[in-house]
């Protein structure tokens, strides 16, 4: 196509141009222009939600923090997880399942996941991206769907991958006749791990879009997970708050991961079911990423 | 073609933009004006549908923004230079806004090509001076060819080549019949690019005209005249029944609407001796102030000179091209002698 600009169009006063004056001898010829539209040779067809998933794809991976984040956590993962391997023996595996030693690292590693997941979009608004991403797709509703797909397919792959490494490795080197029997069914547990861990992430994302100051979501999202075992705790310590304390114990993010792999948790006894802890994740998280559709697409930006 | 109708908007009990209804027309340069904390960009940002407006439409080729489908093959935006993520390259953070509207890969390579930016275009953004910043941000405004461009203040802080380039690469654009939408606060910068102004203060719109109709009706001409017998000289303007302006900063009498040759004529009658006896015209700098007096938000004052922006000896300044008044001088003159 022809280049929509050349400087060396006919203008009336080029020389005068780079002189101070105060030019009252500007154009007087032009006021009288028809007006005329501007038709592009550019074709282009109507975009969808898979253009607004390629260009967050884009952001993504072209970005150094996607490389850092995703990096440690698949270093702490395959790192502290294959370290565990080594440091055992077949017969440890007897009432725990393989993938276990993969859980010491994804509870460390749930900490740049959620990093990852407010950065997809507080960095936006901490450059003034956002300004740009919003007038090139006014629908912030796709432009917000589509960051939440992009940032959980990636996570979820980085999560479930450094977990299958770790599994994998200690089932080939520690999964012996002295492991006794391991079914499919720790696999699918671990496999469910790896989803809360990255609804959490997709809860970060959330709050980073409601609160648009990374530091600030960070916060919020490390409190969220830090903080219930040592409140659950410190409330356990009165009568009459103790049975409060224990729910608090029993629903947390930590205790949530350790049990969805699969391990008896020694502080609670019972612990509830994975299908309770999933959904509990999946409502929290449900309702603060509507809660972000509705203030994102309100907002002035 | 762009439209407003109405346009409002309120940040608590503060106005910000106040019934704003102009149109942007295509195939012409049109200017928003405004002296700074005027509206202008609050405006700009609610015609992106960034800002939603408390009352008031803006229509973009008769649609709303929020309907356009592909918008940057509509409009184009400069608002913001640094409204990039830094961390990413030139070329990548084209790439992510080609792609969210469909637009093929090739025109990220042939915008950046257009700017000059294509020996930085795998550079990270946040390495770049003010003006490679600002030719990134036209890179992303031009990036879908559209047919509407829109530049929020472009040659803030550019230097003289940049601010060149800038103006000649706007009347190319509005010479290929698209609509071009340039705010300022300068009225010089104005001056020399558009064709059509719109000034507003304080929200409101103060002028709606084109650039000549402009000149035409704010431009004052008067005659400067130096005498070392300026009493004597007064006296017999006054007698005459000519109204003469004394400008202190400059010692030189300032009076409007009557032919320099008249003057000259009854100097000579008089035998009085002029030093200088010159017809000026009022810089359109000087009739923006004037239009934007009671808009401006916050006045700056002189110290020791309450109210006079200019200090004494200024308009002396041998660099100040000779038909250029002291800054705030004639705004001034005017003040005094209207009232």
């Amino acid at each position: 196509m022809t280049g929509p600009t050349s400087p060396a169009r006919p203008t009336h006063n080029t020389t005068t141009e780079g002189t101070t004056s105060t030019a009252d001898t500007t154009s007087t010829a032009s006021t009288s222009t028809q007006p005329k539209g501007y038709s592009s040779p550019l074709e282009t067809p109507r975009p969808h939600l898979g253009h607004a998933v390629a260009s967050e794809w884009t952001k993504l991976i072209s970005v150094r923090s996607t490389v850092w984040t995703l990096g440690s956590l698949v270093l702490l993962v395959v790192g502290i997880g294959v370290l565990a391997v080594s440091e055992t023996r077949s017969t440890d595996y007897q009432e725990v399942p393989l993938t276990a030693p993969a859980l010491f690292g994804l509870l460390v590693g749930q900490i740049p996941v959620m990093v990852l997941g407010v950065l997809t979009i507080s960095s936006e608004y901490g450059t003034g991206m956002i300004r740009t991403t919003l007038t090139a797709a006014p629908d912030r509703a796709r432009v917000l769907t589509a960051k939440y797909l992009v940032f959980a397919g990636v996570a979820f792959a980085a999560i479930a991958g450094s977990v299958a490494v770790v599994g994998l490795s200690s089932a080939i080197l520690r999964g012996g006749a002295g492991a006794g029997a391991h079914g499919g069914g720790e696999w699918a547990h671990a496999l469910a791990g790896c989803v809360y861990v990255t609804l959490l992430g997709v809860l970060a994302l959330a709050i980073g879009a409601m609160l648009r100051h990374s530091a600030g979501a960070i916060a919020v999202m490390l409190g969220l997970v830090m903080l219930p075992p040592v409140v659950g705790g410190m409330l356990s310590m009165w009568e009459t708050l103790a049975p409060l304390g224990t729910v608090i114990l029993r629903y947390n993010a930590p205790v949530a991961i350790m049990g969805l792999f699969g391990l008896p948790n020694a502080d609670t006894g019972d612990s509830p079911g994975s299908a309770v802890q999933l959904l509990l994740i999946l409502l929290v998280t449900g309702a603060a990423v509507a809660g972000s559709y509705a203030v994102v697409g309100r907002r002035d930006v | 073609m762009i439209e407003l109708e109405g346009l409002t908007k309120r940040f608590g009990a503060k106005t910000a933009v106040d019934h704003l209804s102009f149109q942007v027309r295509p195939g012409v340069v049109t200017g928003f004006l405004g002296p700074n904390g005027a509206g202008k960009s609050t405006t700009m940002r609610m015609m992106l549908d960034l800002d939603n407006p408390t009352s008031g439409t803006v229509r973009i080729d008769g649609k709303h923004y929020r309907d356009l489908p592909e918008p940057l093959k509509h409009i184009g935006a400069l608002l913001d230079a640094k409204a990039m993520n830094g961390g990413r390259s030139a070329y990548n953070n084209l790439l992510c806004l080609a792609q969210s509207n469909r637009i093929p890969e090739r025109r990220v390579a042939e915008v950046l090509d257009l700017v000059g930016l294509t020996p930085v275009a795998k550079k990270k953004s946040k390495g770049f001076s003010l003006g490679m910043g600002q030719r990134l941000g036209i890179a992303s405004a031009l990036l879908g060819d559209p047919e509407i461009l829109m530049f929020d203040e472009p040659v803030n802080g550019l230097d003289p080549e940049g601010i060149l380039w800038i103006r000649n690469l706007m009347k190319g654009l509005a010479a290929e019949g698209r609509t071009i939408f340039v705010s300022s606060h300068l009225m010089s910068e104005m001056a020399l690019t558009a064709d059509h102004l719109i000034v507003i203060g304080q929200g409101k719109l103060l002028a709606d005209m084109s650039m000549a109709d402009f000149i035409h009706e704010n431009s004052r001409s008067y005659v400067r005249l130096r005498s070392p017998q300026q009493e004597r000289l007064k006296d017999v303007l006054h007698e005459a029944g000519i109204d003469a302006i004394s400008v202190p900063a400059t010692g030189a009498l300032e009076i409007d609407g009557v032919a320099a040759e008249r003057l000259g004529e009854l100097a000579a009658q008089h035998q009085i001796v002029l030093h200088e006896l010159s017809p000026q015209r009022a810089s359109l700098e000087e009739a923006f102030m004037r239009m934007t007096a009671d808009s401006v938000e916050y006045h700056a004052h002189a110290p020791g000179a309450p109210g006079l922006p200019a200090g004494p000896g200024a308009a002396d300044n041998p660099v100040r091209p000779a038909d250029v008044p002291a800054w705030g001088a004639g705004y001034e003159a005017t003040r005094k002698g209207g009232e």
